[in-house]
């Protein structure tokens, strides 16, 4: 696409963006709070209901069934029945952000912790950890390159999916897009199109080179001598 | 050190007793080794020790305390405890592996750090390794990272649950070897299970044959297990060679040894035919004192035993080594006699009828 700065149907319109650069920083600002608080808040969620899941076995499928309800209903739909209880604000935003990223989680914090190996766990205890401790010092760091894979896979999709929030009022780089669609303005669908994808793209590296600083034993397997 | 009371433990769903009314004692500084096949709950008996199996029945006092008394997780701090698999912490360092309870128990840094360095050194491991991760490491150099985890804060008692099951036999001897030695020194109150006779007979200072169900068959130092066992099961558990077992049990020093067919180097022809006739052999060793220079065939001295052409004795044995490996030398050479060395001293030669009369008597 060769930009024409002087032509208004042109393709991509250069000079819009260069004089719209605080509202694009603006956007992207936004775009990423909405992810972060998504992922934050559902991270949390999810390692309370994987404690449940790990602790009382039964709870699984009930637990994966409910969410896996939620992570197929249409984002289109789920905020159209939502905007009428919650408006048109961020927590409608977040209901559905947050719904979508808990079956991800759930199941690859619970594969994680499932996955640890029982002599180590068997050490531990017989050393004398307590439950407690077990979780957050054993279990939960060996779980971690499974669980940022989750994470990955999750903050992917809810990038993408921020930009749908744009319908009902936030959106981050959405907006763009949504606003391009109605003005019939290409320029505005690409800016608002690339920026998601490089958002999403920058999410993920930087979650794999927080795992790679995260579990350094990880990396250092079987070359023993 | 350790006193299992009528101890029994039934697991949920299950009509018969894993273990049922086990009592027995460990004193201070002792090894023993519970040991018998499969389903005879010699792991189960381990584990009801830190509770990490309660039991059903009976009480067990660690160091006086009934162990129900404290809580599980400081119970078991005060305990050393090994397994099979290991299970080092694969995203920690083999210092932080080693310094595990230290670190539960709230040591600062610096106590911690000297004592990490300290096991290194005692299990023999290099201090390079220290940061580490343990999949760095091989199946032996994880065992004695194992090892050193569970002395880490000096627990007067340790429990080993077939710690040494999964590394290859000359590993595996190895390990024990240092076991035996690192107890010379540590002097710990040890619990070990093994399915494994032979190594129940090797590291024990009394060993406890447990049959299924948890019924205690004999009780008793390795060497009378073997010379009167207490029934046909452990007479059947110990195994057919049960006479060679008992060999390898037995210092050569604990033997009186001979002097045997020797002679010195100006002995004639005459003499050699004397000394070969008192002793019923064919051959004579050259020597005189606390020398011993060799052995020649008798038919070929011709003058004196001085100038045939003698043969070096190829294996020589010292007083500490066992009189199994005294057989395995007396069956293997041509003159059908272990030659016993005190670095170039000798001491003295083992027959066969010797050995055989040792298992008699």
């Amino acid at each position: 696409m060769i930009a024409q700065a002087d032509s208004s149907d042109a393709f991509v319109r250069w000079d819009w963006i260069w004089g719209h650069l605080d509202l694009i920083w603006e956007k992207v600002v936004e775009h990423l709070v909405l992810t972060g608080i998504a992922l934050g808040v559902g991270l949390a969620m999810s390692l309370v209901l994987s404690g449940i899941v790990l602790r009382w076995r039964r709870t699984y499928a009930p637990i994966t069934w409910a969410t896996g309800i939620a992570y197929s209903i249409p984002s289109l739909a789920l905020f159209a029945f939502l905007v009428p209880i919650t408006g048109f604000t961020i927590l409608t935003a977040q209901i559905g952000l947050v719904s979508y990223t808990l079956l991800i989680l759930i199941r690859n914090i619970v594969a994680g912790i499932d996955g640890v190996d029982p002599a180590v766990r068997e050490a531990a205890v017989g050393m004398g950890y307590s439950r407690r401790r077990l979780f957050f010092r054993i279990e939960l760091p060996l779980a971690l390159p499974v669980i940022i894979a989750g994470l990955r896979i999750a903050g992917v999709t809810t990038i993408g999916l921020v930009t749908v929030t744009a319908l009902i009022g936030q959106g981050g780089v959405g907006f763009f897009i949504l606003r391009g669609l109605n003005r019939f303005f290409s320029t505005e669908i690409v800016l608002g199109t690339l920026l998601s994808v490089i958002l999403a793209v920058s999410l993920d590296l930087a979650l794999l080179g927080a795992e790679r600083v995260l579990t350094p034993w990880s990396r250092r397997q079987g070359d023993a001598s | 050190m350790i006193r299992l009371d009528r101890v029994s433990k039934t697991f949920p769903g299950q009509a018969t007793p894993a273990v049922g009314d086990l009592s027995f004692e460990v004193a201070e500084g002792e090894v023993v080794v519970l040991v018998g096949p499969s389903g005879c709950g010699k792991t189960t008996t381990l584990k009801m020790i830190n509770r990490l199996v309660e039991a059903t029945a009976g009480t067990i006092e660690v160091a006086g305390t009934d162990i129900t008394s404290v809580e599980a997780p400081a119970l078991r701090q005060g305990i050393g405890y090994v397994i099979q698999r290991i299970g080092l912490f694969p995203h920690r360092t083999i210092a932080e592996n080693i310094g595990t309870v230290p670190g539960l128990l709230g040591w600062d840094k610096n106590r911690t750090a000297t004592r990490v360095d300290e096991l290194i050194d005692l299990v023999g491991l290099e201090r390079e390794m220290k940061q580490r991760y343990p999949a760095e490491l091989s199946g032996g150099q994880q065992q004695r990272v194992g090892v050193a985890r569970a002395l880490a804060a000096d627990p007067p008692v340790l429990l080993m649950d077939e710690p040494f099951g999964a590394v290859d036999p000359i590993v595996r001897s190895r390990l024990q070897d240092e076991l035996l030695d690192l107890q010379r020194r540590v002097n710990k109150t040890i619990v070990f299970v093994t399915h494994d006779i032979d190594e129940a007979i090797k590291l024990g200072d009394r060993v406890a044959i447990l049959n299924v169900g948890g019924v205690l068959e004999q009780y008793a130092s390795p060497a009378e297990i073997l010379s009167t066992p207490a029934n046909q099961f452990v007479e059947e558990f110990l195994g057919d060679d049960r006479s060679l077992k008992r060999l390898s049990l037995t210092p050569i020093a604990s033997v009186r040894l001979e002097r045997g067919p020797l002679v010195d180097a100006t002995a004639t022809r005459s003499d050699v035919e004397a000394t070969m006739k008192e002793h019923n052999v064919d051959w004579v060793g050259i020597g005189a004192g606390s020398r011993l220079d060799g052995w020649v065939w008798g038919r070929e001295v011709e003058t004196t035993a001085g100038a045939a052409k003698a043969a070096p004795f190829s294996v020589r044995l010292s007083a500490s080594q066992s009189l199994r490996e005294a057989l395995d030398s007396v069956v293997s050479s041509h003159t059908g006699v272990a030659v016993v060395f005190d670095g170039d001293d000798y001491l003295g030669m083992l027959s066969i009828e010797q050995i055989t009369r040792h298992l008699i008597q």
